[in-house]
């Protein structure tokens, strides 16, 4: 269970969210849905413990985030961040392994079992036969599998993903969506930003908004993702686009 | 990938062996081998023991160190082009040698103005970049190459105005010359502490490279790691510069040569990188005291040449 009580957060000045009380549970996949610059990624990064909010509190099963070591988060705790450093020198397996070093603390447990798990979130996101490619070579939507295949092995009961699909193909998107929504399924807790509400609605139960100027509102998303506040979280005109808006089904 | 440790680990023993062996004195196999053995000749012995061993392992030291620190600083610089020299600690120590060679200062007046020099140098690095807002390698990475310039014109400076008597032996002192280096002992014991400390941090460092954030979500502490590894490169590039002079290449090209033949990982990195500077230096002196015996070349020219070479090779390969 993470929750946000009173969490308030500012970037350059601006404030991004505002008294936001969030609470999320073991087996809800929550959507997080605003627009650019609305502070999705400043939200994760302080649900993750990576960014002190300006003012309010974060608990991690009812133990404030900011006293709990960082390993111990780590292990409870998994995050796909949005931009990371791409000069990995290793294999894409050996990229998708530094997923265990919360648990092992050493990045050469290879004991048959991690291995194992590598090797399955490689082949669920698709990518069983890049595992001895070297990371470097790949394209953006392969890498981004192989991150999110390194945030499932590290196998946390908390996963916060910040833009999960960016550079996804369609397909791919779908899988990434249901194995996340699998996960959740499983008991896990499951946050991601998005940036497409047919996968919001289809996924996840939960949806949070986060509008310009610190408002926020949160919800099951049957109640959530209606026209009306979708037209009023991303300041345009929708139409219900029926036919045209397709999914991977 | 298999094929890199086994070849580093085995220039270790030859490097060294070839640096004892060969020599402006031909000892010849029969005498070599029973002066090594403490046997024999007592002249043989005192080249064997007294001269060339001490000097092969302060080349292995003084290469192994800046090895280290040279993979250690492109890590946590996040810049590929990153080496000892970067840190401006090498021209602090190289002005402060200058400096004392000018007021005609003796051996250990020259290493202790080449210790004060780095001090100063790293001393400003700190300050400047990481006493205030923590870990920035785009701020440690400007102070340092603004001190390495301010350091190389005082350089400049001195080399204008010195007596050209002078002048050949700062060259040296430049170039990188192990000549004068004595003994190893201290060297060597730098190495074994900066390579055990930075290995223990090995795994955080692997991490490290995908970034700071996500290092921290990964349950690395990440500022802790990067004090360690810092403090680590600068020990041993001091210690490496105290020994043998400001000598290049060493600690730029080592961890590029390793990582290009599939070495990545730190645990197996920062050993091999120790062993494979070492041994290069090693080898590179023994050239810089017979190519030309019995003249000596600056040991800094040697790795150069053999480096340089040898990484346009490598890359030349994999496109």
């Amino acid at each position: 269970m993470l929750e946000a009580k009173g969490l308030s957060l500012s970037a350059g000045g601006r404030e991004l969210v505002r008294a936001l009380d969030l609470s999320l549970a073991p087996g809800q996949c929550w959507s997080l849905l605003g627009p650019n610059g609305s502070g999705k990624t400043s939200l994760i990064h302080a649900l993750a413990g990576l960014r002190q909010p300006r003012s309010g509190a974060i608990a991690l099963d009812g133990v404030p985030l900011a006293s709990i070591g960082r390993k111990d988060i780590a292990r409870r705790v998994a995050v796909l961040l949005q931009d990371e450093e791409s000069d990995f020198w290793g294999s894409v397996l050996d990229y998708v392994l530094l997923g265990l070093y919360p648990k092992s603390g050493s990045a050469w447990s290879r004991d048959e079992e991690s291995l194992a798990q590598a090797r399955h979130w490689l082949a669920e996101l698709e990518l069983a036969d890049r595992a001895a490619q070297a990371y470097r070579t790949l394209s953006g939507g392969e890498r981004q599998r192989a991150r999110v295949a390194q945030v499932l092995l590290q196998d946390s009961g908390v996963m916060l993903l910040d833009e999960p699909l960016q550079h996804l193909d369609l397909r791919h998107q779908a899988i990434v969506m249901g194995t996340l929504a699998a996960c959740a399924a499983e008991g896990k807790t499951v946050l991601a930003a998005l940036h497409e509400p047919g996968h919001a609605a289809r996924h996840c139960g939960f949806a949070v908004l986060l509008y310009d100027a610190g408002r926020a509102s949160l919800g099951r998303s049957s109640d959530m993702l209606t026209q009306a506040n979708l037209e009023a979280l991303y300041q345009c005109r929708l139409e219900a686009a029926g036919a045209w808006s397709f999914l991977p089904s | 990938m298999k094929v890199a440790p086994v070849v580093v680990l085995a220039m270790v023993p030859t490097s060294l062996a070839l640096a004892v062996a060969v020599g402006s004195v031909d000892l010849g196999p029969a005498q070599l081998g029973e002066a090594l053995l403490g046997r024999g000749d007592e002249i043989a012995r005192e080249i064997v023991w007294g001269v060339r061993a001490p000097r092969a392992l302060a080349g292995f030291a003084c290469g192994g160190l800046l090895a280290l620190a040279g993979s250690l600083l492109q890590v946590l610089l996040r810049n590929p082009l990153a080496d000892p020299g970067i840190l401006g600690v090498s021209g602090g120590a190289s002005a402060g040698a200058l400096a004392a060679m000018l007021l005609g200062a003796a051996a250990t007046g020259v290493n202790l103005a080449a210790l004060a020099g780095a001090a100063v140098a790293a001393g400003a690095v700190f300050a400047f970049s990481l006493g205030r807002s923590g870990w920035n390698p785009y701020r440690v990475l400007l102070t340092g190459v603004a001190l390495a310039s301010g350091f190389g014109a005082l350089v400049g400076l001195m080399l204008a105005v010195a007596p050209s008597s002078q002048v050949q032996g700062m060259l040296f002192w430049l170039l990188g010359d192990l000549s004068p280096s004595g003994d190893p002992t201290a060297a060597l014991l730098v190495l074994a502490t900066c390579g055990a400390l930075a290995f223990s941090q090995s795994a955080a460092l692997d991490v490290l490279i995908l970034g700071e954030d996500k290092a921290r979500s990964l349950g690395v502490s990440v500022t802790r790691v990067q004090w360690v590894a810092f403090a680590c490169a600068t020990l041993a590039t001091v210690a490496a510069v105290l020994l043998g002079g400001a000598i290049g290449f060493v600690g730029l090209v080592v961890p590029h040569l390793l990582r290009l033949s599939g070495v990545h990982r730190h645990a197996l990195l920062l050993p091999l990188a120790a062993c494979l500077g070492g041994s290069l230096l090693a080898l590179a002196d023994t050239l810089a005291r017979t190519v030309a015996a019995p003249a000596e070349l600056p040991v800094g020219v040697l790795t150069a040449m053999i480096g340089v070479p040898a990484l346009l090779a490598l890359l030349a390969r994999l496109r």
